[in-house]
């Protein structure tokens, strides 16, 4: 992917964060706007129309959720947003409220730029593609087939819905309740022991080792995620 | 001026005492007294017009008290002046209005007038008498002016009475004259008085018209007044000595005498106080008055015992220093005194008891002439009878005829016996058995009855077994010597066998106060802590006094209950009365001058800090009063208890200090370790980067990484660090929160390990986890946190190579989760520790990390409703295992 011409929004209200996210972006050739607050970025998006938007939850004049929620109007921009640890509510509201992925401060470059990839291959992608493929694991949407180690498996209807969801959200964080009612319907909200069971079920048919979890990650508190690259 | 005698210099301490006084005096309101010898001199008058020129110049006067006999030219003198409005009280459906103390304390003003300072109060009110009010304002830093009359002084009560020809009975005691700061004397010359009496411009109350005609005759009047001038005249003689004394100007000093007044039940000793106290003024001596306790006196009745207190009682009213003791002779113990105090003067009453009682007692007055050596001795006057009842007896019926009654009874009795044995012995020897009655009756019955038993028998025996027989007459004159015999031994008898069981009684009477007392002070000494001791105090004073206790003790500045007997409630307004006790360091409540209608008597506990708390005793019925007696053992207890209590809480307060002083230094200690732990990842990562910063180009790749690498992990490092502390101080302050929500123990072990990442590599890991574990109610973060923390304790303290395990089972209603390590294990004592905030086992080599881990873990597990032990593995190497029940209540 060419990211030469990318344009990123960094909204934070620390002056060190934003310099050294300008900083590590413009070495990965994005071009980089920075706004230090909710109102500003707003107008920012506006006005030069960013390709993904870097926000951070802490703002001083408006609350992170809002501005997603308030962006997610009108654009299907990528956001992705920072916040601190002990703040899984926000992080889960944020994300319900239609933000792509989040990072928890301090993250490493690494993971701001594999977070960043997804979430721009996925804001430009036209067609979903059929088939995810990642070390041992492969999954054919089309088909309806799953393989593992070169072997079929055979996983119940629930089961499958459920990784299927991941494929098609592949590399990015799904809450539980956005899994939840994609995979059993909006009234199964807060069902949550339906998730775990057949989460718990699923990994034991394709992860290597179920008690270390190499294609769906748990992140704690908030939700899952399928591995998109090793 | 005439030079200084030597030897009367005054003294530094004096002059110090006295600067001090004068300090203190500025901080005390002063006392401007309108002095006049009679009623209409014009006195409320005369304090009016100062009060005005005061306000003239500026000072803030208000009027407390002003009687104005709706006079009219007081009443105007009164326009203009702010009253502080008085409070009324219902006394026996009467209204009577009194000065409104706290009215006037809350205004605060720099002057107040208050007029006739020797009126009584109407009962309801703070104090007894008005000259008390004034003390409670003068003490609150407020000047006061008030008004007085001659005979209203109590040192010269009795001379006013002798003119007069009436008693006045509202006095003032002088030792509030002699701290007055001015007196001005208010004159009129008598005729100008007896025209305004007759124009009708003096009060006269109706009742008192012919004592008021008794009083204001021109005799009376003019020794009054020239009586009033001398009086006022002494003051300013003593402020000018004053003065002198001062500021060191030589001056006739006054001689050093001291006076020593001698108080007795009699009703001569009011007499002989008055007399002491004009001749210690004249004198300028210091004086004291003492009574002596005698055996016989041992025998006071409960009427002359309160006599006795009440005397010197006005002997300390009066200036004196009043003393009780025991003794067996009065002279004796007086002499003695009297030498060891440098008494130069004795004055004593005259004795007006018979010759033949004195001859047989022998006289005070013989002895004290004999024995006082160079001291002088005074005899004063006295014109009452000296009275002297009967003692009371415990055993038989009080009423003294009664006792006589069985005298006779037992004389009777002896000359029944006599008859019967009379043919078979001599008459001389029936002596024997009357002997024998008179000292039963001595002993059983008193001195009284004993002499006329006496007498009785001297005269029975004369009449029925003397020849010749039922009469009077003697035939052989001999027998007058048994008669003689007979009667000064029976006598003798009587006497000292009283005298012995009174002195029984008597130290009976001071051995149970002694061993209360005695009692109270050993089981203090073996008390510690507060709430033991006021038990303790409570306990002995409901015994010995059979009453209810009630202790109040100060808490932040106001005084509150702190225990009482059981079943003693103490309304707030009697908490009131004891808070003022408390404030003036004074009695108050029933039996004192000082709000008599309390339900309780308040004693305020005194030490040499002050007053520190207030002892209430209620009676147990409402009338009882405590008996003087009982009061002086009270007052002892009182010392004692105020002793104890200023102990326990001075030991409490050590132990406070003592603990915040520990408390304080493992803060310290603390503080100084998380900032140490704090610092050290950032020296590796300031160093790592600076270093790259200065020397990068000059860098090999290597070194480079490496210095990256170095300050990336020790980033991580302090990011857990911080982490670690938040925690804390989250669990700490009750703010961490537990979300429960069942979850799959292998996605929690993954998790797990997964957030620990890096830190695991290349070491060996055994973990199993069965597939059939159900879902565990748990805060998945703060459980995964949990165990980050206790692997990471498993990696830290055991060598790479070697494994860890990590088990996870079910267990009688719990999930438990084990790892094991190969490490070095951790030492019995500590299994327990290794839990506590900031522990670390002490190591040889350099461990890092601040210790909270296990005890953030420790903290999660327990608001889980789980537990968490750490034990030593067979082999070597630590278990840590960590249960979390596995119901719970599914939270939000």
């Amino acid at each position: 992917m060419n990211e030469i011409g990318l344009r990123v929004l960094v909204v934070d209200d620390e002056r060190a964060i934003r310099r050294y996210l300008h900083a590590a972006l413009n070495a990965q050739g994005y071009t980089v706007f920075e706004a230090s607050g909710g109102k500003e970025a707003l107008n920012m998006v506006v006005a030069d129309r960013p390709d993904l938007i870097i926000l951070d939850l802490g703002l001083p004049d408006m609350d992170g959720v809002e501005v997603t929620r308030q962006l997610r109007e009108w654009t299907h921009t990528p956001i992705i947003i920072l916040s601190v640890r002990e703040q899984e509510s926000d992080k889960i509201d944020a994300l319900d409220a239609g933000a792509d992925d989040y990072l928890t401060k301090p993250f490493s470059s690494g993971e701001l730029m594999a977070r960043m990839r997804v979430a721009l291959r996925r804001s430009v992608q036209t067609t979903s593609e059929p088939v995810f493929e990642l070390d041992e694991l492969k999954v054919d949407l089309a088909r309806r087939l799953v393989i593992v180690a070169g072997q079929e498996i055979s996983l119940t209807p629930t089961e499958y819905d459920l990784l299927r969801i991941l494929v098609q959200n592949a590399g990015r964080v799904l809450t539980h309740h956005q899994l939840l009612r994609q995979v059993w319907g909006g009234a199964y909200e807060t069902e949550a022991h339906l998730l775990r069971v057949n989460m718990s079920n699923l990994r034991r048919k394709i992860e290597p080792d179920p008690t270390r979890p190499h294609y769906i990650i748990t992140e704690p508190g908030v939700g899952y995620r399928l591995r998109t690259e090793t | 001026m005439c030079p200084v005698p030597s030897g009367n210099r005054p003294d530094p301490d004096e002059l110090l005492a006295r600067v001090q006084a004068e300090e203190k005096q500025q901080k005390h309101g002063r006392l401007k007294i309108f002095f006049g010898y009679a009623a209409g001199v014009g006195k409320t008058y005369a304090m009016l017009e100062a009060a005005h020129q005061r306000k003239a110049e500026g000072v803030d006067v208000v009027v407390g008290y002003v009687e104005t006999h709706k006079r009219v030219e007081t009443e105007t003198m009164l326009r203009d002046l702010e009253l502080i409005p008085r409070q009324s009280l219902t006394y026996r459906n009467i209204q009577l209005s009194e000065m409104d103390i706290d009215a006037v304390l809350r205004r605060r003003p720099r002057l107040v007038l208050v007029d006739e300072l020797a009126h009584t109060n109407a009962p309801g009110s703070r104090h007894a008498k008005r000259y008390q009010d004034v003390e409670e304002l003068l003490a609150a830093g407020i000047d006061v002016y008030t008004t007085l009359n001659i005979q209203h002084l109590e040192s010269l009560n009795d001379v006013v009475a002798q003119i007069t020809g009436t008693k006045v009975r509202e006095t003032v005691p002088d030792r509030v004259i002699d701290e007055v700061t001015d007196i001005e004397l208010i004159d009129l010359p008598t005729e100008e008085l007896l025209n305004r009496l007759k124009e009708g411009k003096v009060y006269v109350p109706e009742q008192a018209e012919r004592a008021i005609e008794k009083f204001f005759r021109q005799g009376n009047l003019t020794a009054l007044r020239e009586l009033t001038m001398r009086r006022a005249a002494e003051r300013v003689d003593d402020q000018m000595l004053d003065y002198m004394e001062r500021r060191a100007i030589p001056g006739p000093w006054p001689a050093g005498e001291r006076l020593l007044v001698c108080v007795s039940p009699g009703a001569v000793s009011e007499r002989l106080i008055r007399t002491a106290r004009r001749l210690a003024d004249e004198l300028k001596a210091e004086w004291y008055a003492i009574h002596v306790e005698t055996p016989q006196q041992a025998g006071m009745s409960t009427e002359q015992r309160d006599r006795v207190d009440r005397m010197l009682r006005l002997a300390e009213d009066l200036g004196a220093k009043s003393i009780s003791l025991p003794g067996q002779s009065v002279t004796e113990t007086v002499t003695n005194y009297a030498r060891s105090h440098n008494v130069t003067k004795i004055i004593i009453g005259k004795s007006r008891r018979s010759r033949w009682y004195e001859w047989l007692r022998g006289s005070v007055t013989d002895q004290l002439i004999r024995q006082s050596g160079p001291i002088d001795v005074y005899f004063v006057n006295s014109e009452a009878q000296p009275s002297f009842k009967q003692t009371e007896h415990l055993w038989l019926p009080h009423r003294p005829w009664r006792r006589y009654l069985w005298g006779v009874g037992l004389v009777i009795a002896a000359t029944s016996i006599c008859a019967l044995v009379a043919p078979y012995i001599s008459p001389t020897n029936l002596v024997v058995i009357y002997l024998l009655s008179v000292v039963i009756t001595a002993i059983f019955l008193g001195r009284g009855p004993a002499i006329l038993a006496s007498i009785l028998s001297v005269a029975s025996f004369d009449y029925f077994f003397v020849p010749p027989h039922l009469t009077l007459a003697v035939s052989d004159t001999e027998y007058i010597l048994t008669f003689i015999g007979l009667l000064s031994v029976s006598l003798v008898i009587s006497y000292l066998t009283a005298q012995v069981r009174e002195q029984a009684e008597a130290a009976q009477r001071r051995e149970a106060q002694t061993a209360a007392l005695y009692e109270l002070g050993r089981d203090l000494t073996a008390t510690v802590g507060l709430e033991a001791v006021a038990k303790t105090i409570i306990s002995h004073i409901s015994q010995t006094f059979s009453r209810e206790v009630a202790i109040f003790l100060p808490e932040d500045g106001k005084l509150k209950l702190y225990t009482a007997s059981s079943g003693l409630t103490v309304a707030e307004n009697e908490l009131a009365v004891a808070t003022w006790a408390f404030e003036h360091g004074q009695l108050a409540g029933r039996g004192t001058d000082t709000l008599p209608d309390a339900s309780m008597h308040y004693q305020p506990l005194k030490t040499t800090r002050g007053v520190i708390g207030v002892l209430g005793v209620k009676p147990s019925s409402p009338g009882a009063y405590l008996s003087p007696d009982q009061r002086r053992t009270l007052d002892a207890f009182v010392n004692q208890v105020a002793l104890a209590i200023e102990g326990a809480r001075l030991v409490e307060q050590a132990r406070q200090t003592e603990l915040l002083e520990a408390t304080e230094k493992l803060q310290t200690a603390l503080l100084n370790s998380i900032s140490h732990d704090l610092r050290t990842p950032l020296v590796s990562i300031t160093g790592a980067l600076s270093s790259l910063e200065e020397a990068s180009p000059v860098l090999d790749e290597e070194v480079r990484r490496s210095l990256i690498e170095t300050a990336r992990e020790e980033a991580d490092r302090l990011n857990r660090l911080v982490g670690n502390l938040l925690d804390i101080t989250r669990i700490e302050a009750g703010a961490m929160r537990i979300h429960r929500e069942a979850y799959d123990v292998q996605e929690l072990i993954g998790s797990t390990l997964e957030q620990i990442g890096e830190r695991l590599k290349d070491r060996p890991l055994n973990v199993d986890v069965p597939e059939k574990l159900p879902l565990v109610p748990m805060d998945f973060v703060l459980v995964s946190r949990v165990l980050v923390n206790v692997i990471d304790n498993a990696l830290k303290y055991s060598p790479a190579h070697l494994p860890i395990e990590i088990r996870a089972q079910t267990s009688d209603k719990y999930l438990k989760i084990t790892v094991a390590d190969r490490g070095e294990g951790i030492p019995t004592e500590d299994l327990e520790r290794v839990f506590d905030k900031f522990y670390r086992v002490q190591r040889p080599d350099n461990v890092s990390g601040t210790g909270l881990g296990l005890s953030i873990s420790k903290g999660i597990v327990e608001a889980h409703g789980g537990n968490i032990q750490a034990e030593n593995r067979r082999g070597g190497g630590t278990i840590i295992t960590v249960s979390l029940p596995l119901e719970g209540t599914k939270d939000g």
